[in-house]
């Protein structure tokens, strides 16, 4: 199997960050909006050194949604950003009618996302997310896996017109997609190929899932990984293409069971493609407080989860 | 230039049409229809500056109009079609199935004239801020104006955006709000009190002027002064008394016809109060 490497953990958060200020520096159309987290979504560069199209909205999310949906009317591409379960549960009508149904070109910028935010809780862990934005139509869904890619994404999507919501987080996590990589929305990244089974994750868990194929490869099965960082559209010509070699299935992902990527997988494959599939995926609970990978391992959705979830897989082949 | 005996001609004719299209469909909101038919005969005849033949969204260097309590789309519809976004035969269609005139307006099915969806309440004036935000990034110097229904600022997200607004001098904006003290639950006293509107408005920080809504003259010299007071570091609020149901006197003085259609006999009871000045669609 092929060897993935990495030279620093990095958090996606700052990922953002990084692609942020690039689009303030090349597209003067691009504008933030912050809902008082500026620091903790790495938009203080931005802020900084544009501070005339930086548009600090408070504590009011919802607010911040209608402004945003409000600054395209006249050609802006603006960028809001605030934790996950601010910019998704808290202002879901606004998202819809505002921004979904009205087609308007705003970015949804979500931090904090899933259990990995660790020790602020439940509260603040929102494994809802991405079930709660792949349900509006025509709304765009992406949970990258690194900085790097999370970087890319960012300034991929300024290209994108339509509304679209980026997904990241905030632990430290391997940064090992390459540096110049181009991100193409709704095109999955085949990371390694095999023969036994697939393994679909996506954002923090693409990781695990290359530990875990390292683990399997080791036991003598062979593992092909799809890093999913659209959900939506979801790249089904790929997922299609590997389960009719392999024909076995794992998706893992930091979200619920209900509304995440298995979720999708599952509606695909059941339509097109029936194939034993096991999901690594939190079943309906709220989190709690800890740190990351302890919160990944009571949950359940740790490396060894997606082992032992190919390995129950395997035996249905 | 329009003159006020060609306005209220006008609003006599929105007036039949916003009934008219709800008897239609037995379907649809004539009380605060016909209480801003004044208004959205002033604005659209006589203060913005837009056009209506070549409308697209972004509305560069044109004034912008957004109506934040969507359900009063029946006299929006009319005005846009009596000024010539669309033609006048498409409010048969108000409320039917594949109509562009959707029960609450919508940018989806492409109407000329709307840039957002409404009807969720509370929404539109955030949506305002950020274009009006847009025109001052562009160098637009064009005006933001909005209309908001009272109960409608019984929705956090309203005071919000009051918020929002003083802080970023957002001083190319007129909101108004239709001040008829009534919502679907009978008057807004008795709902949930909106107070001292007017201090709370002018507390937050807004230029705030009163009018009544249903004086054609009052309603034009009130949004002219309201455009002198813009560019001055403020946002400016209008609140406009109205009279739910103006102009048809069994619908006058109650919250009942908020969203109840007249029956045959009644709509002919109505069109009876409403001169006919410029041709039915």
């Amino acid at each position: 199997m092929k060897k993935f490497d990495y030279k620093d953990k990095k958090d996606t958060r700052s990922g953002f960050g990084a692609g942020l200020y690039e689009l303030g520096k090349n597209n003067e159309n691009v504008i933030a909006l912050c809902a008082d987290l500026t620091g903790s979504l790495k938009m203080n560069q931005f802020a900084d050194e544009f501070p005339e199209r930086f548009v600090q909205c408070g504590i009011a999310e919802a607010n911040m949604m209608g402004v945003a949906a409000g600054l395209t009317i006249g050609g802006k591409i603006p960028f809001a950003g605030t934790f996950a379960n601010f910019a998704t549960g808290r202002v879901y009508d606004q998202i819809r009618q505002s921004i979904a149904y009205s087609d308007k070109n705003v970015k949804i910028c979500a931090s904090h996302a899933g259990l990995t935010l660790g020790e602020d809780g439940a509260t603040h862990q929102i494994m809802e997310d991405i079930g709660l934005m792949k349900m509006l139509p025509g709304m765009v869904v992406i949970n990258p896996c690194d900085y790097n890619q999370t970087k890319a994404a960012t300034i991929a999507i300024s290209e994108y017109v339509g509304p679209v919501y980026l997904r990241f987080g905030r632990p430290k996590v391997p940064n090992f997609t390459p540096e110049d990589q181009s991100f193409e929305i709704g095109k999955a990244v085949m990371l390694t190929e095999g023969s036994d089974i697939t393994i679909v994750a996506t954002g923090h868990l693409v990781w695990k899932a290359i530990e875990a194929a390292e683990i399997l490869e080791e036991k003598g099965i062979s593992v092909e990984i799809i890093n999913i960082h659209t959900i939506k559209p979801l790249d089904e010509e790929a997922i299609l293409k590997s389960v009719s070699k392999t024909k076995a299935i794992v998706a893992a992902e930091e979200h619920l069971l209900h509304g995440g990527l298995g979720d999708s997988v599952a509606q695909l494959l059941g339509r097109k493609m029936p194939t034993p599939m096991e999901m690594v995926a939190v079943d309906d609970k709220f989190g709690e407080s800890g740190k990351p990978e302890e919160l990944l391992t009571k949950y359940g959705i740790d490396t060894i989860n997606i082992v032992s979830a190919a390995e129950s897989v395997l035996k249905r082949k | 230039m329009t003159d006020i005996q060609d306005l209220k001609k006008i609003a006599s004719q929105v007036r039949r049409d916003i009934v008219r299209m709800v008897h239609a469909q037995n379907s649809g909101h004539p009380g605060g229809s016909l209480g801003c038919a004044d208004f959205f005969t002033a604005l659209y005849f006589k203060i913005l500056d837009h056009d209506p033949k070549n409308f697209n969204m972004n509305g560069s260097n044109q004034d912008l109009f957004f109506l934040s309590n969507g359900h009063i789309s029946p006299v929006w519809y009319s005005i846009l079609a009596r000024c010539g976004y669309f033609n006048l035969d498409e409010l048969s269609t108000f409320r039917i199935l594949n109509s562009r005139l959707q029960g609450h307006p919508t940018p989806k099915e492409g109407l000329p004239g709307v840039r957002v969806a409404s009807g969720s309440l509370g929404q539109g004036l955030s949506v305002a801020c950020g274009a009006a935000l847009t025109k001052k990034l562009n160098g637009d110097s064009k005006l933001v104006y909005t209309l908001h229904g009272d109960g409608e600022l019984q929705e956090g997200q309203i005071w919000e955006a009051a918020m929002f607004a003083v802080q970023h001098k957002i001083d190319n904006l007129i909101s108004t709000i239709d001040y008829n003290g009534k919502q679907i639950d009978g008057p807004v006293d008795e709902i949930i009190s909106l107070g001292n509107l007017k201090a709370k408005w002018e507390s937050f920080g807004w230029e705030t002027l009163e009018m009544d809504g249903n004086k054609m003259e009052e309603v034009i010299e009130t949004i002219n002064k309201a455009k002198s007071l813009t560019g001055k570091g403020k946002p400016i609020m209008i609140l406009m008394k109205t009279e739910m149901g103006m102009g048809v006197d069994f619908m006058m003085g109650t919250h009942k016809w908020h969203g109840v259609a007249p029956n045959d006999e009644q709509l002919e009871n109505a069109l009876n109060q409403l001169e006919e000045t410029l041709g039915d669609y």
